[in-house]
């Protein structure tokens, strides 16, 4: 599967990147499976996703929780606890 | 009643919170109350001096979000107008960061809406704040206390007490 990830605030600065499109191997098949790959892509991610329970994501610009399947997902957003208002 | 439709708007430039406060009123005579809500930049954060914030944000998603709160609220309570302005990119103390202005027949479904539509703006719109001080830039993270009141207006609001 191919997905748009996008990232933001200070994920986006770890990362180092604003997104990217990447092919996804068949096992990362939730968005929490998918922060625990990413992490082992390389240390800039390994930062980024250092403590998953900080970690928000949307699909496809709605909030999910991080046991949510990304089957059939289009975008996948990660970012820190919003702060607007 | 179901036909309010309410205006989301996400953009750089400032606002004028007066003439969208009296858009809502203008040419009807049904509304009643018009309460508004300002966020304002501060100069100081915890004693620290701000020289500006950044607000970063999710194009698209931001607009989508707000006005989905936008439309539960007005599901919620017998609204006339909603609209919603919220500024991003660099801000300077004493400049309006966001407004929500809400009009309805009567004071109270506009405050407790106001109220409502302001907590849930704080926790689920996907706005960042970058403080920029004299000594560098800092992400402002997120308070409890916010997801706290978030979370209050997920009971019926009829069994609130207060």
């Amino acid at each position: 599967m191919t997905v748009t990830l996008r990232y933001f605030a200070w994920v986006r600065e770890r990362v180092g990147k604003t997104d990217e499109t990447l092919a996804l191997p068949p096992e990362v098949d939730s968005v929490e499976r998918l922060i625990a790959w990413l992490s082992g892509r390389g240390e800039e991610y390994a930062y980024a996703f250092e403590n998953p329970a900080v970690i928000r994501a949307a699909i496809d610009r709605k909030h999910v929780p991080a046991q949510t399947s990304i089957a059939g997902a289009r975008e996948i957003a990660f970012f820190p606890p919003m702060t607007g208002g | 009643m179901s036909a309010v439709t309410p205006t989301v708007r996400v953009q750089r430039d400032p606002f004028d919170l007066a003439a969208e406060a009296r858009a809502l009123s203008q040419g009807r005579t049904d509304v009643g109350a018009v309460v508004t809500f300002t966020g304002i930049c501060r100069g100081e954060e915890d004693g620290t001096p701000v020289v500006a914030l950044t607000l970063e944000h999710y194009p698209g998603m931001v607009e989508e979000e707000i006005t989905r709160h936008a439309q539960e609220a007005i599901g919620r309570w017998p609204l006339l107008g909603v609209t919603v302005v919220h500024r991003f990119g660099r801000i300077v103390p004493g400049e309006d960061i966001m407004m929500v202005a809400v009009a309805a027949s009567h004071r109270q479904a506009a405050f407790a809406a106001a109220e409502f539509l302001m907590d849930f703006l704080k926790t689920r719109a996907p706005f960042w704040k970058q403080v920029e001080g004299n000594s560098g830039r800092d992400w402002v993270e997120a308070k409890q206390i916010d997801d706290a009141a978030a979370e209050r207006w997920r009971y019926p609001y009829e069994e609130r007490e207060e």
